[in-house]
Parts: structure tokens; sequence; C-alpha cells
């Protein structure tokens, strides 16, 4: 968990504190996943291996950024009314853009994600940023607060995926990692990791920690 | 005779074995969302039903009628080497965005009523993915028009008795005493989890 988060953690010392603001506040205190509760569909079904969860936290990086460019970009060009379908049309053409990247370079990867490449057009992340930041800034920090939030879903969904593969089928990347000595002493995987009931009770233990540390609860 | 049991066996598997919620994760962020509340949750749920029974089928004859290959030669037979199932995505979310406008449209007119108890959802809807989720499944799973349909229901129904049941559960845990850092959205993903694996125990059921 930790060597994915000091990964992204490279905030280059240029930038002002507002702008490292922009990017650190979604590793953690206002992160996506775990505080403002959006892009969960995307997020749990995926986790079962790293790889194609490597592959999908890319992704939704790329589509993020040039949605958040774009938008920003045209912003003072959308008629308000209509904001929502041309967002829909940005977003669509990147993620189509994407999985044709993906079906030519990585095609079984490709299959194995499915439907939820497609999925990713109605990421709620990339809706809620779009909406709550890129309508009303300007393209450079737009472009940060891209970075940092999809930075805060990545490094959950592999977090996610980093205990579900470990303890579900002992491998990472697919390498085992748990040698057959172990094994033989009697250790079994957790086949609970590989359902889908698996991912949301790692998802809740995160939560659990995290909001232990941050000391920032729920009402009910 | 076949054909019935087909779709019924369609219509029960994407209610409970192929669970939207349990199964596949889709909608979860309004699923999470406005589950505060049974009421509220009939009417998202009546809702996602009405746009995932009128959007599948439409988007399975804009697939077989002009996307894949060969789709146009109703047109014009030099068309019928053309593909363009590259542009589902954009096909998909642009009818999904545009039916939920007329849906409200219409609703607003013809039921007032149904109008005020639905109409907040309505727009929260064209961004739901087990909207999107539906249209993809269908495309992936080479449904004809009438499976599409029953698929599109029977999706609708589970995601409402997940959003339901969810629903009903929350308003009774709020007399728990929930650990203060679970309290609201994890505690909300324990329980669904658990949900979840008692809706695997449909698994077996073979029509």
């Amino acid at each position: 968990m930790s060597a994915v988060e000091t990964k992204v953690k490279e905030a280059k010392p240029l930038l002002s504190k507002k702008d490292r603001a922009l990017m650190v506040d979604p590793l953690s205190d206002n992160n996506p996943i775990t505080i403002q509760v959006l892009g969960i569909c995307s997020a749990l079904a995926v986790t079962t291996q790293m790889k194609p969860t490597a592959v999908m936290a890319i992704s939704v990086l790329a589509v993020l950024v040039f949605a958040n460019l774009t938008v920003s970009l045209l912003r003072n060009a959308i008629p308000s009314r209509i904001r929502i379908i041309v967002q829909l049309t940005v977003i669509s053409v990147l993620v189509i853009l994407v999985d044709q990247i993906l079906q030519a370079f990585v095609y079984d990867v490709s299959k194995q994600l499915s439907v939820f490449v497609g999925l990713i057009i109605t990421n709620c992340i990339i809706m809620g940023r779009l909406e709550a930041f890129a309508m009303g800034n300007k393209p450079g920090p737009s472009v940060l607060d891209a970075l940092g939030n999809a930075a805060g879903y990545g490094w959950i969904i592999l977090a996610v995926a980093f205990a579900r593969e470990l303890f579900g089928s002992g491998k990472l990347f697919g390498f085992q990692v748990i040698p057959d000595a172990v094994y033989q002493m009697g250790y079994v995987n957790n086949g609970l990791m590989l359902i889908p009931a698996g991912a949301l009770f790692v998802i809740a233990i995160i939560i659990w920690i995290q909001r232990s540390i941050n000391q920032k609860f729920e009402e009910a | 005779m076949f054909l019935a049991v087909d779709l019924i066996s369609i219509f029960v598997k994407s209610i409970f074995v192929d669970n939207m919620i349990f199964a596949y994760f889709l909608g979860m962020c309004s699923y999470l969302a406005v589950s505060k509340n049974v009421k509220t949750a009939i009417g998202l749920g009546a809702a996602v039903i009405f746009v995932l029974g009128i959007t599948v089928p439409i988007n399975w004859l804009l697939l077989n009628g002009v996307l894949k290959e060969g789709g146009l030669t109703w047109l014009s037979p030099a068309f019928a080497e053309v593909d363009l199932s590259f542009l589902a995505f954009i096909m998909f979310i642009a009818t999904i965005a545009s039916m939920v406008q007329l849906v409200e449209m219409i609703i607003e007119k013809v039921s007032p009523t149904l109008y005020g108890s639905l109409g907040i959802f309505l727009p929260l809807i064209a961004v739901n993915c087990s909207i999107l989720g539906g249209s993809l499944f269908m495309q992936e799973r080479d449904y004809t028009l009438s499976e599409a349909t029953v698929f599109g229901l029977g999706s609708g129904v589970g995601w409402l008795i997940a959003i339901v049941a969810i629903a009903a559960i929350r308003m009774k845990i709020r007399y728990s005493d929930v650990p203060k850092p679970l309290r609201g959205l994890g505690i909300t993903f324990i329980i669904t989890g658990l949900m979840g694996i008692a809706f695997m125990s449909f698994l077996g059921i073979n029509l």
C-alpha cells in the first residue's frame, strides 16, 4: 500500500501551496473514493488482480486529465443548459480512444476488463470533477486537479487489488509470492477475496483505517 | 414455448444471479447516495427499471441496424462492409441522455404526480452506471431483441430490490452502535458485501 503512495507523492517543489493542495488533498483528506464516494462501480469490479487494476488506473488517469483539460479550455463556450451532454461527448470520445488503444496493445487485459472500460464514461469521478472544477477553472489548475484525483482513485484501487490478489490467489501481478512451502504447511488461499463481496470488505477496512487516522466521521 | 422459458430464465437470472449491484457493482454511486430512506429508494428504483427497459432495446436496434458490420445493408448494399461498432460507446450514451430527457418531458406532460415523485431522480439516471452497463452487457452477450428487453427490465428489478433492501437496513441501523469511523459509508459497504454473499446462494438455480 505504502509503495504506491510514495510513487504518487512526487510533488514538484516548483508548485505553489495552492497547486500542491490540489494535488495532495485528493490522496487522503478528500479522496474521491473513500470521502467523496464517487467512482465506486468500476473501483470494485476490476480489482481481483493487480494487472487489470493498474491498466484501469492508468486509463482513468488519461481520460480524466484530458477531459478536464478539454472542458476547461471550452468552459466559456459551453452553454450551461447543454453542458452535461457536451461533457459526456468529450468523455466518450476519450474513452473510445482509450478502448481502441487497449484493444490494439494489451488485448487480453482489455478482454478481462470487458464492459468496465466503457463504464469509465459514467464513472462519477470524471463527471464530478468536470462539473465541480474544470467548468470554473483555468486549464493549468484543472490538469493538476485531475492528476490529484486520478492518483487518489488509483492508489485506493491498487491497494484493494493488492490485498485481494495477495490473499485471494497468493500472487502479485500474476507472479506467485507466497512460497510453496507455506502452502505445504497448511496455508490456504482465501476464496472470499475473489468474490465481489471481498472487495467491499477490503474497501470498508481501508475506510475504517483512514477515518480513524483522519478523525473525520459521518452522522448516522 | 422454448422461447418463453428462455426469456423467463434470463429475467430471473438478471434479477438474482447477475444482480447489477451484488455481482457487478453497477450503479453504486446512486445506490450509496439515495439509500437513506425507503420511499425515495423506491422512486429511484422505479425510474431505473423504466429507463433500462427503454434504452436497452433502443440501443439493440441501433447496434444491429446501424453500427454492426453489415448493419446498414437496408440502406444500400454498398454499406455491407461498413463496421462502426467502435462508435458504440458514444451512441449508447447519447441515446441514454436523450431518452432520459425525453422521458422526463413526457412524464411532466402526462402525469404531473408521477413527475413530482420521479422528477428529481431522472437527470441523475443519465450518469448511473447500471444503465450504460445494461447496454454494454447486451452488446457483449449478443442477445436478441426480446432477450435484450427482458434483460433490461430484469436488471432494473434487481437494482430496485437491492436499493430498497439497503435503504430499509440503513433506516434500522441508525439505532445501532456502529464504531465511529465505520459510520455511514463503511458499514454500508460491509452490509452490501454480506447481502452479496446471500445473493450468491442463487447461483445454483438453473431454469
